[in-house]
């Protein structure tokens, strides 16, 4: 069976072959050690198109999606509505079989999405200027520790407590040479030395509380350190923009800005900063310039920073990065625009509020934090999360993540604008007779 | 292109003697050609000190990262502010507007060590080829 | 934003459906919102112009060296759009995501199985990032030694730049390994730098020259014996399926560009996805999470004993993942050895028909990519870039120039597979009359593109005085 994406048909190949001068096409092969070549491959038979698309949606159907179950799941990923142009534009070919758009001419497209989303960036977090994007939002939080390290000369690398465990645990792997340091902190930041390079801090925090940024600056600029703020792009719809609260770099995971949940990937690190600190950002950089005859067009600019150029001394080794997604933010930004953002954020905000509300009047539930939160909020549970997610799971509601090894029999519930008040209301129902059983 | 009254290292900078035992440092005329259009120019602070062939910055064209080497040893008493504006001055003038630092010598009898326009530019007709 | 029109919206939201609570204290809200105000129809028409302006493999022939820009079959983007694919959230519990699980696990078996190693991760997000993570898994099982004081990593000045780039991430000092005159690594220069400090040595097989090292073999060993470890780029893999593994080479790592080599859309820059291959001793180190199968064939995930921990947030580009399983499975083995035979014939065409009019600088036998020199035209005042520049008017994307480092004025051709005989013609054609155009009439190439969406774009102008965003006008 040709395979239909191999056009070479066996005539051709002879034909090519014969006009070299070859006889085979093992002739090109000699270098690799004869011992070697022709291992066997144990893989299984090629499928058709057909057979191939019912493997792969029986692989799919043994998924519960969340077209067929309500979710209250966040902790780092989030549902949000997709708008259906985002895909009709990322999908047209010419943008997504392109590769990094080295040769302007040709790739203007690619380039002056990329400045639509640098700009968007901009606008929403306050900062100055935005790369074009990192692979997820733990790994720009590593990477902007990094840049905080070169920018200051120190070494240690300071994270409140809460922060998620996984933007923690991704920065400590980046950070784990030698010489380099990461601890952690309360989140009232106090008592932070010379030696700290920043402070991360996450807006909302992990558990979905607004924090005092403007006093984590404070005491992250007293000690010479830079803030650096993991921020929630959908609660920028609502919340002071890390610009006004002083922070020095955004870093957040930019999935909610138009992306699907996917299991997890592909997604998009934001990151975001203050003009003085540009030329130790990594990443791509797209600039607005002109051509031979004058029209204006885009190219990728500062690449000495870059590991194509620099080398051993880029400031960082990130080549391929996530510009499908980047564009796809840009055209969810500009799709929900300024009331559209902020309609978002505040769907979200009154409904987790609702459901909050809600579910602590059930006896046995309550809700621990007192302090503002935005979408996500954590419940103390009468069971064990684990045991109440599983009979939720029954009434094909996928509950809150289980935070128990942090907050005891703590649950941490998400609510956005998918969340019709009939889903809320359902799962109070079901939670209200798990109160009851103890 | 290779001003007599100046001294060149391997590197390819010039440094020329000016008064009260200071000197100007650039990088030559060749050295910009090999370059294409300087971008950045990284400088140090004022008050740094510098060994002889010790890299003091970086010179950046749209696609290459080149350091540069102190010829001479001392301290920076000064550094091109215009660079940062108009790093084309490198291109344009290397040896006037484009010059990087100004040295506080702390050897003059280093420059004896570098080479002469004559020997700097037999230097690059040999690079050329 | 120059579209925005205060009052347009480009999607409508569904009304609050429940009580409105009490608002945040008023401090902790923001003003100003400065996004633009347009409708879908404004986006539309926008962005289809913008991709009007930009050339993907969807368009033409994309011979970009070191990417493989093959053809993305259009199946696979149905199928990763698959509401059980693309609509679940990574920290559901295992039991509702059996599907995507047993996708994983089979897929870290292939990629094993393609390289000859015991283990694969699937985390990586990049190339890249699977070489950082090879970096720290390196470190991890040098550390678990007590070898700590091994801090060198050697890497061939043909490397791409990502290599030393990601040593150093991970702490090494990069220390450079030069290339003889027939495009290998310079086995002297290697014994010299095999000291007990090295920790590895970054190896791209086939090279960036898209060459293979008849020395392969002895090179591990050598770096074996030092007690270091051979680091494979996996970039360039498209010419090795099925024709040999490097694992039974003596690698020990090897990072793939799922993207490049199973043929997922590139995106315009990204997503890819990186996955990293290691042999026994190294598995234990690899990152977390990996998917495991348990009794009754149900599928876990776990973290390795020793694991370097997370590299990213959840469990890897799993869309893409989606992608290059559907890719080995619609062509079996039998399918990837031919697509790595017809990706080495294609290139040796390309070579054989252009070598008497651009100079190629190591003249032997290819295999997936060709990488050929401007140097002869460079003494007629053209550059390669003039030349690529130029083959944008003849409706082909550019290859990569001026890389590998080691060639004067290289171009780095890498036709794929998935091109037909007509078009490599058509491209031989076009590089013929650009030879010609260089002799007789350089001025044309100086000044292409001619018929491009745009004339010569001033980098010189945006690196001095970046504009990196739109700003409303005073």
């Amino acid at each position: 069976m040709p395979s239909p994406y191999i056009p070479n048909t066996p005539v051709q190949r002879q034909e090519m072959l014969k006009a070299m001068g070859v006889s085979s096409v093992d002739e090109f092969f000699t270098d690799i050690p004869i011992n070697y070549r022709h291992p066997e491959l144990k893989l299984p038979l090629p499928l058709s198109e057909l057979d191939l698309k019912r493997e792969m949606q029986t692989l799919a159907g043994r998924n519960a999606n969340l077209e067929e179950y309500i979710s209250f799941l966040g902790g780092g990923a989030y549902n949000h509505y997709v708008p259906s142009v985002i895909h009709h534009i990322t999908s047209r070919g010419e943008l997504s079989t392109a590769y990094t758009p080295y040769q302007g001419e040709i790739s203007q497209g690619i380039l002056q999405s990329l400045y639509e989303y640098q700009t968007l960036i901009c606008q929403l977090t306050g900062m100055e200027v935005s790369n074009a994007g990192m692979y997820d939002g733990p790994a720009a939080a590593a990477e902007a520790a990094l840049m905080a390290c070169r920018t200051t000369g120190r070494e240690k690398v300071t994270i409140a407590r809460t922060v998620s465990l996984t933007y923690q645990g991704v920065i400590s792997t980046y950070l784990s040479r030698p010489g380099l340091m990461v601890e952690e902190i309360a989140p009232e930041a106090e008592g932070l030395d010379g030696n700290c390079a920043c402070l991360i801090v996450q807006y909302p925090n992990f558990f979905g509380y607004i924090e005092d940024v403007a006093a984590q600056t404070r005491a992250a600029h007293e000690a010479g350190a830079l803030l650096v703020l993991v921020a929630d792009p959908i609660a920028l719809g609502m919340f002071r923009s890390p610009g006004e609260l002083g922070a020095d770099v955004v870093v957040g995971e930019g999935q909610p800005l138009g992306n699907p949940l996917s299991f997890g990937g592909p997604y998009l690190g934001l990151l975001a900063c203050r003009s003085q600190y540009l030329r130790q950002m990594p990443g791509r950089l797209i600039s607005r310039t002109t051509d031979a005859r004058g029209q204006v067009g885009y190219v990728m600019t500062l690449m000495t920073r870059e590991q194509h150029i620099r080398r051993e001394r880029a400031t960082s080794n990130i080549c391929t990065n996530e510009t499908l997604l980047a564009v796809a933010a840009a055209v969810y930004l500009a799709a929900l625009g300024r009331e559209g953002l902020r309609q978002v954020a505040e769907l979200c905000y009154h409904k987790a509020h609702y459901a909050a509300q809600q579910i602590s009047r059930l006896p046995g539930y309550s809700v621990p934090f007192s302090d503002t939160f935005f979408k996500e909020f954590v419940v103390i549970c009468p069971q064990l999360p684990e045991e109440i997610n599983r009979r939720l799971l029954e009434k094909k509601i996928i509950g809150g993540l289980d935070v128990s090894h942090m907050v005891p029999n703590g649950m941490l519930l998400c609510v956005t604008e998918m969340n019709s008040r009939e889903d809320i209301d359902r799962l109070v129902r079901e939670l209200a007779p798990l109160g009851e059983e103890i | 292109m290779y001003p007599t009254e100046c001294r060149y290292s391997k590197e390819h900078e010039w440094v020329r003697l000016d008064e009260g035992g200071q000197a100007s440092v650039g990088i030559t005329y060749y050295a910009q050609k090999q370059l294409g259009d300087v971008v950045y120019v990284d400088l140090p602070p004022v008050g740094t000190r510098l060994l002889q062939f010790q890299k003091f910055g970086e010179v950046e064209s749209v696609k290459s990262v080149s350091d540069l080497f102190s010829p001479v040893s001392g301290e920076v008493v000064a550094v091109n502010q215009e660079m940062a504006d108009k790093p084309e001055l490198v291109n344009k003038e290397p040896y006037g507007g484009g010059w990087l630092i100004r040295v506080a010598l702390k050897d003059a009898a280093e420059l004896e060590k570098l080479l002469t326009s004559q020997e700097y530019q037999g230097l690059v007709e040999q690079e050329a080829h | 934003m120059e579209r925005s029109v205060a009052g347009r919206q480009g999607c409508s939201l569904p009304a609050c459906d429940v009580p409105l609570s009490q608002p945040p204290p008023q401090g902790l809200l923001r003003q100003e919102l400065p996004l633009p105000e347009v409708t879908e129809g404004d986006l539309v028409r926008y962005f289809t112009h913008l991709s009007q302006l930009n050339l993907g493999v969807d368009v033409g022939f994309y011979p970009l060296g070191s990417c493989t820009m093959k053809y993305n079959p259009k199946l696979h983007e149905d199928v990763a759009r698959l509401p059980g694919f693309s609509h679940i959230h990574p920290l559901q519990p295992e039991e509702m995501v059996q599907g995507a699980l047993e996708l994983m696990h089979r897929l870290q078996g292939y990629l094993a199985e393609i390289t000859g190693l015991r283990a694969a991760s699937l985390t990586p997000a990049a190339g890249a990032h699977g070489e950082l993570t090879g970096m720290l898994v390196t470190r991890a099982y040098h550390h678990i030694r007590g070898e700590e004081a091994r801090n060198i990593v050697l890497v061939p000045d043909s490397a791409h730049g990502t290599n030393p780039a990601s040593a150093a991430m991970a702490g090494y000092r990069v220390v450079t390994v030069p290339s003889d005159a027939q495009g290998n690594l310079d086995l002297e220069a290697l014994r010299a730098a095999m000291t007990p400090a090295v920790a590895a040595i970054m190896l791209t097989m086939p090279s960036t020259l898209g060459l293979f090292d008849p020395h392969i073999v002895d090179i591990c060993r050598e770096v074996h014996h030092h007690g270091g470890l051979v680091y494979g780029d996996g970039a360039n893999l498209n010419a090795l399926l099925g024709q040999v593994k490097l694992g039974e080479l003596g690698f020990d790592i090897v990072h793939l560009n799922l993207h490049k080599t199973f043929s997922t859309p590139h995106g315009g820059g990204g997503p890819g996805a990186g996955a990293l291959c290691v042999g026994q001793e190294l598995a234990p180190f690899l990152p977390t999470p990996m998917v495991e199968k348990i009794d009754e064939g149900r599928y876990i995930l776990t973290a390795p004993a020793q694991s370097i921990g997370r590299i990213g947030g959840f469990h890897g580009n799993f869309g893409i993942l989606v992608r290059a399983y559907a890719y080995i499975r619609s062509l079996g083995a039998e399918g990837l050895r031919q697509v790595s035979e017809d990706a080495v014939l294609n290139a040796n065409y390309l070579l054989y028909h252009l070598k008497e009019d651009y100079h190629l600088p190591y003249p032997r036998p290819c295999l997936h990519e060709v990488v050929l020199s401007g140097a002869r035209q460079k003494r007629l005042g053209v550059t390669t870039l003039d030349i690529v520049k130029r083959l944008m008017d003849y409706g082909f994307h550019p290859p990569t120039i001026y890389f590998p480092l080691i060639v004067e004025e290289a171009m780095m051709i890498e036709p794929t597979e998935t091109e037909s005989k007509e078009t490599l013609d058509a491209f031989i054609a076009a590089m013929r009359d650009i030879a010609r155009e260089a002799e007789e009439e350089p001025e044309i190439l100086r000044t292409a593109p001619h018929h491009a969406p745009m004339a010569r774009l001033d980098e010189v102008a945006a690196a001095r005085k970046p504009d990196l965003r739109w700003r409303a006008k005073e």
